[in-house]
């Protein structure tokens, strides 16, 4: 499950940040990330193929406000401009929080995966938990080199745990890592 | 190779042969296609009741269904056979496409048994073998005798328990014998009917008034008049209950109380049936194999479940049954039972019954001093508030539409759901053992949970931007086989919560607990 898609407070906000800032990572208004281990970022390719991903969703409503503004059924702009607006909004906005918000620590015994804008989840799987490990690389991430790391688990909850936007040769180590460290079931 | 009939043939040499289901099974099935094949009939016949040949006709229909029926059941049983290999199971089945399927011993949780009326009457059951797959993916072999369905089960045990040469020869012998040594069990739990009876009392349902509701919908024309109109009520009722209609509002309360009353019978009965054909000998007993559970009228069932694949225990109860000290207990697990991946293993007694059995499958009942903790009162006065935003609409559309006595309702279901997150903030509590995590819910109904800290599986803390701005979070834990979360607790006690649970973790391989 992904995020709720930003809505008006994420919208309304004035100025957009600039660049993917660290710092946002230890913002105050996160307060319960005070493990013992300092959150990894993901690599900022992450933010590229969020907006790809964005962008695709977003063009046919654009184009479809656009048809609409050429019929000029409505008055000029009253359609097309909100729409192009929001579009905008959800392709350079976005991807940057999400980025942002969104974060891992590999601990000694376990890997916590942290995510979400609005509803925020931070979730640990300890390495001796995990049933088996997928390293997915779809189509856009694999023109970033980047990978999406998952590891299952038995639990009913949190089944399988996603980490998108890994570079790829770094979710291959982790696996090795977290494979390492499973022992072999005893048949 | 000749499939072998394991009933006729010596079972010793069935290892590793292609056997066939019971030959017994496909005339069940046959007749199980029978009762199918009424209620086709009765329609034909129905529609058909003006033609000459319609009885005839009906009659044919049946006689084709039912002959149809045993004859795929026929093909099927001559084309299905299993095979018990040396590490799993196999099953090769389809009549016109083949499927084989393996099945290895050490996948297998667990072997259930299963009896429904018809295959009872023929001494045959149903033999399911639980790999946490679920539903129709589960491995099933309908219908072997009961010997065979014990002897599989002895032998997937064995092979399970420790593949060593021993321990088959021990299986081969027992089955040799073709008397299975009975390891002596000690009976946990037992229900005799006039347990039966004050359980069912409780089990107050209103699904048969559903369930006649449905079919009067689909089956309505049938008839002689339509169900949904009132005047046809109403001349039925003219009858017996005319003089009524004459004797103005105080009879007409009467009628109200008297239909309540009839339908406070039917829920009673309903619930009285639904537990006796369900629960009817109930027996739970600790063997050395794990816990074993058989109950039901008509279709007995038979289950076993290994001590350590129990995830978690669940104490729950009911509004009235609370009250009195009655409560269920069931294990969580990987395993499936009737379509809920909870065990229920004393469906009602009172915990001093329960305690016995919780500690038997390795678990504590909380302790007197245990230090139980509540939740953050800020998580309580946003859903209360939450839930008057929700109602606070409704009121004002009555309002508006000029009926200012009816807003009285919104608002008093908007006092009564604030009342609930006071007495939620005061008993939603949980608490945190050595070894477990306890976790008590509900208002009306309390439920107790409690997890072994070492098989939880993942810990997460979740939070919406409500919950962030105002200081509280909610702990979700991977159980496997059930969920767990403790929820609107303060952030700082959720990190503490997890970090406890996960140390507990870190100290266990998945492989060492025996799933």
């Amino acid at each position: 499950m992904d995020e709720t898609p930003p809505t008006a407070p994420d919208a309304a906000l004035p100025k957009p940040d600039p660049i993917p800032a660290a710092s946002s990572v230890t913002s105050p208004w996160q307060a319960p990330d005070h493990d013992d281990d300092a959150l990894t970022p993901l690599h900022p390719n992450h933010v590229k193929v969020l907006r790809i991903v964005i962008a695709l969703t977003a063009v046919p409503f654009v184009i479809g406000s656009l048809v609409l503004e050429s019929a000029q059924l409505v008055p000029t702009g009253l359609f097309a401009v909100p729409v192009v607006l929001a579009a905008a909004i959800l392709i350079i906005r976005v991807p940057l929080r999400r980025y942002q918000a969104r974060g891992y620590a590999m601990g000694a015994d376990r890997l916590r995966v942290v995510r979400g804008l609005l509803f925020r989840s931070d979730t640990a799987v300890p390495f001796g938990r995990v049933q088996h490990i997928d390293v997915n690389q779809g189509p856009l991430e694999r023109v970033y080199g980047l990978a999406t790391l998952t590891l299952h688990t038995a639990g009913s909850h949190n089944a399988s745990v996603h980490l998108p936007g890994l570079l790829n040769e770094d979710a291959l180590v982790m696996r090795e890592t977290i494979r390492a460290h499973i022992k072999r079931e005893t048949v | 190779m000749t499939p072998a009939n394991p009933d006729t043939g010596p079972i010793s040499e069935t290892r590793n042969v292609p056997q066939r289901t019971n030959p017994l099974g496909f005339v069940t099935q046959g007749l199980q296609g029978l009762q199918r094949a009424i209620l086709p009939m009765v329609a034909v016949g129905y529609s058909m009741r003006d033609e000459t040949f319609g009885l005839l006709a009906a009659l044919g229909l049946g006689v084709f269904i039912a002959a149809a029926g045993a004859g795929f059941a026929y093909l099927h049983w001559r084309r299905l056979t299993y095979t018990v290999g040396e590490t799993d199971i196999r099953v090769e089945s389809g009549i016109l496409s083949r499927a084989a399927r393996s099945v290895p011993f050490e996948r297998i949780q667990d072997v259930s048994l299963e009896q429904s009326l018809l295959p009872r009457l023929f001494g045959l059951v149903q033999v399911r073998f639980e790999t946490g797959a679920g539903g129709k993916d589960e491995l099933s072999l309908q219908y072997l005798s009961e010997e065979e369905g014990e002897r599989l089960r002895d032998v997937v045990r064995a092979r399970k328990d420790g593949a060593g040469a021993e321990t088959r020869a021990e299986a081969s012998a027992n089955a040799d014998t073709a008397t299975p040594v009975e390891e002596p069990a000690k009976v946990l739990f037992a229900m005799g009917p006039r347990r039966l009876l004050t359980f069912g009392m409780f089990e107050f349902s209103l699904a048969v008034v559903a369930v006649i509701g449905g079919a009067l919908q689909t089956f309505g024309d049938f008839l002689p008049f339509d169900i949904w109109e009132l005047e046809g009520w109403q001349k039925l009722f003219a009858g017996p209950f005319g003089q009524l209609e004459n004797l103005g509002p105080s009879a007409r309360i009467l009628g109200a109380i008297l239909g309540l009353a009839s339908l406070l019978v039917v829920g009673v009965a309903t619930g009285l049936v639904r537990t006796v054909l369900r629960d009817w000998g109930f027996l739970l007993e600790r063997t050395a194999k794990g816990f074993r559970r058989r109950r039901g009228l008509l279709t007995r069932t038979d289950v076993v479940m290994p001590v350590h694949r129990v995830q978690a225990v669940r104490i729950g109860t009911g509004l009235v049954r609370g009250r009195l000290g009655w409560h269920g207990l069931s294990f969580v697990s990987m395993a499936q039972d009737s379509g809920s991946s909870n065990h229920v293993v004393a469906p009602f007694g009172q915990m001093d019954e329960l305690r016995p059995i919780i500690a038997e499958a390795g678990f504590e009942p909380p302790s007197e001093d245990l230090a139980w903790q509540r939740g953050a009162a800020n998580a309580r006065i946003d859903s209360a508030v939450a839930s008057a935003f929700l109602l606070a609409p409704v009121a004002v559309v009555t309002i508006a539409l000029d009926r200012p006595w009816l807003a009285l309702v919104p608002l008093a279901a908007a006092v009564f759901l604030g009342l609930r997150q006071v007495y939620l903030w005061r008993f939603e509590r949980h608490a945190l053992s050595p070894s477990q995590l306890f976790i008590g819910s509900g208002w009306l109904v309390p439920k107790l949970s409690i997890a072994s800290r070492a098989k939880l599986q993942s810990v997460e803390i979740s939070q919406h931007i409500l919950g962030r701005k105002r200081g509280y979070a909610t702990l979700h834990l991977g159980l496997a086989g059930g969920t767990m979360a403790v929820s609107g607790i303060a952030p700082d006690l959720a990190e503490e919560l997890r970090r406890a649970v996960l140390t507990s973790i870190a100290r266990t391989d998945f492989s060492e607990l025996g799933q």
